[in-house]
């Protein structure tokens, strides 16, 4: 494989890195980068554990060459809080109990950022459509529609309907 | 051709733990530095929430804030021995072992606190924030991290306790058949509402009814998450998942997450449940096991359901769309 050059934004920082070029974004985030956050759950775009931002749109990074995120920004699960705060989608998958192995959640969360980022108020039917891409083996998808939800309204400055 | 509702009913009398050789599970505690206490479990967490329910009953135990004992499961090779984390042994068997341990390590705890007082140890309580202080009079007293630190710099104590829970083997017996295979057991009842559309054969859960009988609900949060989770398994069971849709023919198995089905978020029904708490008199703190029981009674009832709506009895996993169809062009011959 050949070494090619690459830079890119990821959450704060800007990286330069050598990387082989067939290496895949999320191969790239946990192997060389050690951003462990973004999971592999089935390296083969069918489980949205992996999912992260491209220049804001949700996108499964097992399925996205590393190569093809030059010049772009990426952003992951780490860049979501704000210097130890957490972003208000986490105290909400927290305090709506919407983990349990917790393996779906940093994908669920980004999934849902990618939604409240473009519609603050999503229906509930809006949040199932932005989280079918992802499988979830533990909470029955419930508590983690709840949560997006309760999320969405506290960051419209509304009450929070759970917890 | 129509779309046919029907309801069903199920319940479920489910043994906590198992009878092998044998159920037991061990936890050993003791008290850092820090005032702090460590439990030490080869016990997994694998989403369950173990840690967490452990914290508290060895918080419970100890006297201490649940904020200051540390579970480390780390590793069955070093760890205390546990026979696992499976069967809903969980809560019962090593909750049991840890309650053990917790009061021999709180006996040193309120032993050193009471030479440190110059008092009697039996005129000592906890405060459940971290300190020990004389029963009626709590101007007088010394902090669990004092006491840790005076244990070990002063005293040469270890402040720390050993548990085990063995529930033994039992055998039946040779004339009757009778035998104690659990000690306790926990109960649930669902009632699911389908629609089936027979022109496709597909089954749509419209709403599962659930109530839970567990003991006592240790974490109420967590034993709904348990519920909730294990009711959307027990539908993907009823209705999607098969690792051989031919069987035993391995022909046409599925081999990824885009061919071994599972219930969306759309698909969810409305869930509704209750939890009714009954104490064991041997659990830990009343609890049973609560977790696999979770999955079992909505299969049955959702085949029951199915029965009622379109009258065919469909008796083998999953209940796909074809399998509906063939018994109904059956039921129509
Ligand atoms: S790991 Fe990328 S979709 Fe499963
Ligand atoms: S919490 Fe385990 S997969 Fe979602």
């Amino acid at each position: 494989m050949n070494r090619i050059p690459l830079r890119f934004h990821l959450n704060d920082a800007e990286i330069g890195e050598f990387i082989d070029s067939g290496t895949t974004l999320l191969s790239l985030l946990r192997d060389k980068l050690g951003l462990t956050a973004t999971k592999s759950g089935c390296n083969q775009g069918s489980c949205g554990a992996c999912t992260v931002l491209i220049n804001g749109a949700p996108q499964l990074s097992c399925l996205v060459l590393a190569a093809r995120c030059e010049g772009k920004s990426v952003a992951t699960l780490e860049g979501v809080s704000d210097n130890g705060t957490l972003h208000p989608l986490q105290r909400a998958f927290m305090d709506g109990f919407a983990a349990q192995c917790g393996f779906c959640t940093p994908g669920m969360i980004i999934a849902a950022k990618a939604l409240l980022d473009r519609n603050p108020d999503p229906d509930r039917g809006e949040v199932i459509d932005a989280i079918s891409g992802n499988i979830c083996r533990c909470t029955g998808y419930e508590p983690i529609i709840d949560a997006i939800l309760a999320a969405a309204a506290e960051m419209r400055g509304g009450k929070r309907k759970s917890a | 051709m129509a779309k046919q509702r029907g309801r069903g009913m199920a319940s479920v009398n489910y043994p906590t733990g198992m009878n092998l050789g044998g159920d037991p599970s061990q936890a050993l505690i003791h008290a850092t530095t820090t005032g702090s206490f460590v439990v030490t479990l080869s016990s997994v967490d694998l989403g369950q929430g173990l840690k967490t329910i452990m914290a508290q009953i060895c918080a419970e135990t100890l006297g201490i804030p649940t904020d200051n004992v540390i579970v480390d499961t780390a590793d069955t090779d070093t760890g205390p021995h546990c026979m696992g984390t499976f069967a809903s042994r969980g809560t019962h068997r090593i909750g049991n072992a840890i309650i053990m341990a917790a009061k021999e390590a709180r006996a040193v705890l309120l032993e050193v606190a009471a030479e440190e007082l110059e008092v009697n140890a039996a005129d000592l309580e906890t405060d459940g924030k971290g300190n020990i202080q004389i029963k009626g009079s709590p101007g007088k007293s010394i902090s669990v991290l004092e006491t840790a630190l005076a244990a070990h710099f002063k005293h040469g104590r270890t402040i720390s306790g050993r548990g085990i829970f063995l529930q033994p083997r039992s055998y039946p017996e040779p004339e009757t058949g009778r035998m104690t295979p659990a000690t306790c057991y926990a109960h649930a009842c669902t009632v699911a509402e389908v629609e089936v559309d027979t022109e496709t054969g597909e089954v749509a859960v419209l709403s599962l009814k659930s109530a839970y009988e567990v003991g006592r609900a240790l974490n109420p949060r967590m034993v709904e998450q348990q519920i909730v989770g294990g009711a959307w398994m027990g539908i993907s069971h009823a209705l999607y998942e098969t690792t051989e849709p031919y069987y035993p023919d391995r022909a046409h198995g599925p081999v990824d997450f885009n061919e071994y089905l599972m219930p969306g978020p759309g698909d969810l029904p409305k869930f509704e449940n209750v939890v009714i708490e009954r104490p064991a008199p041997d659990g830990p703190y009343g609890a049973k096991g609560v977790g696999e029981m979770t999955a079992n009674s909505p299969i049955p009832a959702i085949a029951n359901a199915i029965y009622d709506a379109v009258g065919v009895r469909i008796d083998s996993l999953p209940i796909t769309p074809e399998k509906v169809l063939r018994a109904l062009k059956a039921q129509a011959a």
